[in-house]
């Protein structure tokens, strides 16, 4: 599990630009001794996040953890723990996967196959969720599903299907707003405390490793989901990551972010449409 | 000068936030962010239209990267923390933090961070500590602390904690505070 964002953190520094340099610094030792590159993340919700593994790791400054990193790859281990934020629920915003329903399905419905790129996609809730939706309005079987994150232990859960059962309840609230046919528990199996869905809901799923802050596009896409992901991420990256999503979008391609995301802010503002505005649901027009 | 005024609140703070935007002069430029604890379910955009009401300010519930601009006035949405760097707003999903999200401690620590001695930290009324120790923050990094006076607060735990946990510059009723402001701002 990830940190806390806010458990006791060592005091900040009281030189910010020494801080910054250290921090920079830090990330570019990263980059070139493990490949992870965070040099374009988002900054105060990384700083947090380091002041926090500095504390644990019981180390004065962010230079003494520089060194620990590129001495100990299990010290690293433990950082990408903290900066990766999986947080994620089935039917998470359920008013978006209602919206999904009933302006995005019709659209797939005129295809003949659909592709679907689930960028960031944590441990596959969100996977599993749009597998249900799309298995219900009877598109599941033209569908591929490619769903990717940075994290290769996010992908081993999100393979297996099992998800907290002490979340089914909440997870049956958002199925029945997010207009399901039916009833929820017919989608799992509970064992202990896990709920387990069904493989056949994977057997259209790809799971893959991809970073977005590195790695190219890999096929073209009808409909591109990365949501609550590029928050992450500063101004520059979330530019980068917005053309490979335009790149790899075929024309007339839906893009769906997080409610919190805008592509107003992006460089590609002026190439999609919107469909459903509040849900930020857009679609390629240029 | 002071580039941002960043206000947590929990319990009674829909009622002290309105007055104070009530009593603030136009002649504070600052943008002002509001972290009032409420409910996942809360309506989106309600609570920015019953501010509204009480200030000609632009009220809004940003999105992450939002321009942080003079005059306007942004609330943490209901579910994200809010955070801000220089000259935007920046959300995060993390954790809930002590039962909140979006929480003070985080938006305040956040403001101290990037804003330093140009930022001012105001903890309201409310029935828990959040805050205390993002105001502390502010204040370490030389900005300014103002808290709510606790006996004059719809629920006084959290100007108490913050009070405990650092130095504040003014500790006053609610109604001095915009003219404490109007002081420190033009
Ligand atoms: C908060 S989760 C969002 C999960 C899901 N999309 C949702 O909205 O519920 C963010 C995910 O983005 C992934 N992520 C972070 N940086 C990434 C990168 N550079 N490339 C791909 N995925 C990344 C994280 O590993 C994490 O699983």
């Amino acid at each position: 599990m990830a940190l806390p964002l806010t458990e006791t953190a060592a005091p900040p520094p009281e030189d910010p630009e020494l801080e910054q340099l250290e921090i920079d610094l830090l990330l570019e030792a990263v980059y070139r001794r493990y490949g992870f590159d965070f040099r374009q993340y988002a900054v105060a919700s990384l700083k947090r996040r380091l002041w926090r593994r500095l504390a644990a790791e019981r180390v004065g400054t962010i230079s003494e953890l520089q060194a620990r990193l590129l001495h100990d790859p299990r010290c690293m281990e433990r950082l990408l723990l903290d900066l990766s934020i999986n947080v994620t629920s089935m039917f998470r915003d359920p008013t978006f996967y209602l919206a999904f329903r009933e302006k995005v399905v019709p659209l797939l419905r005129t295809y003949p196959f659909t592709r679907i790129w689930c960028a960031g996609c944590s441990t596959g809730e969100e996977v599993y969720s749009l597998a249900i939706l799309l298995e219900e309005e009877g598109v599941y079987e033209r569908t591929r599903i490619y769903a990717t994150d940075i994290n290769e232990n996010v992908l081993t859960t999100a393979r297996e299907g099992v998800f907290p059962l002490a979340s089914m309840q909440q997870y049956t609230e958002n199925y029945i707003r997010s207009g399901g046919k039916h009833d929820f528990s017919r989608y799992y199996v509970a064992a202990y405390d896990g709920a387990q869905f069904p493989h056949s809901l994977t057997e259209n799923v790809v799971f893959a490793q991809h970073n977005l802050a590195m790695d190219r596009s890999f096929n073209d896409f009808n409909v591109i989901i990365c949501r609550n992901v590029m928050i992450y991420f500063d101004r520059a990256l979330q530019d980068r990551v917005h053309g490979l999503f335009h790149d790899s979008l075929e024309m007339f391609g839906i893009l769906a972010l997080g409610h919190k995301e805008s592509l107003a802010f992006t460089s590609h503002a002026g190439s999609y449409d919107e469909i459903d505005p509040a849900e930020r649901i857009y679609r390629k027009i240029r | 000068m002071y580039d941002v005024i960043v206000i947590g609140t929990s319990w009674g703070g829909l009622d002290a936030v309105s007055r104070l935007l009530d009593g603030l002069d136009d002649a504070v430029r600052q943008p002002i962010v509001v972290v009032q604890h409420r409910s996942v379910e809360s309506q989106e955009g309600a609570l920015a239209r019953i501010l509204g009401d009480h200030t000609s300010r632009t009220v809004c519930d940003p999105d992450d990267k939002t321009e942080i601009e003079p005059y306007h006035v942004y609330l943490g949405p209901p579910d994200y923390h809010v955070l801000v760097e220089e000259g935007h707003i920046a959300l995060s999903t993390d954790d809930v933090v002590e039962y909140a999200r979006p929480s003070i401690d985080v938006l305040f620590e956040s403001a101290a961070d990037a804003y330093g001695d140009r930022a001012i930290g105001i903890v309201l009324t409310g029935a828990n500590h959040d805050g205390a120790r993002g105001l502390a923050r502010i204040k370490q990094r030389g900005g300014v602390a103002i808290v709510q006076e606790p006996e004059t607060s719809t629920r006084r735990a959290m100007p108490d904690a913050a009070i405990a946990a650092t130095d504040a510059d003014a500790i006053l009723p609610l109604d001095e505070i915009p003219k404490f402001l109007y002081g420190l701002c033009t």
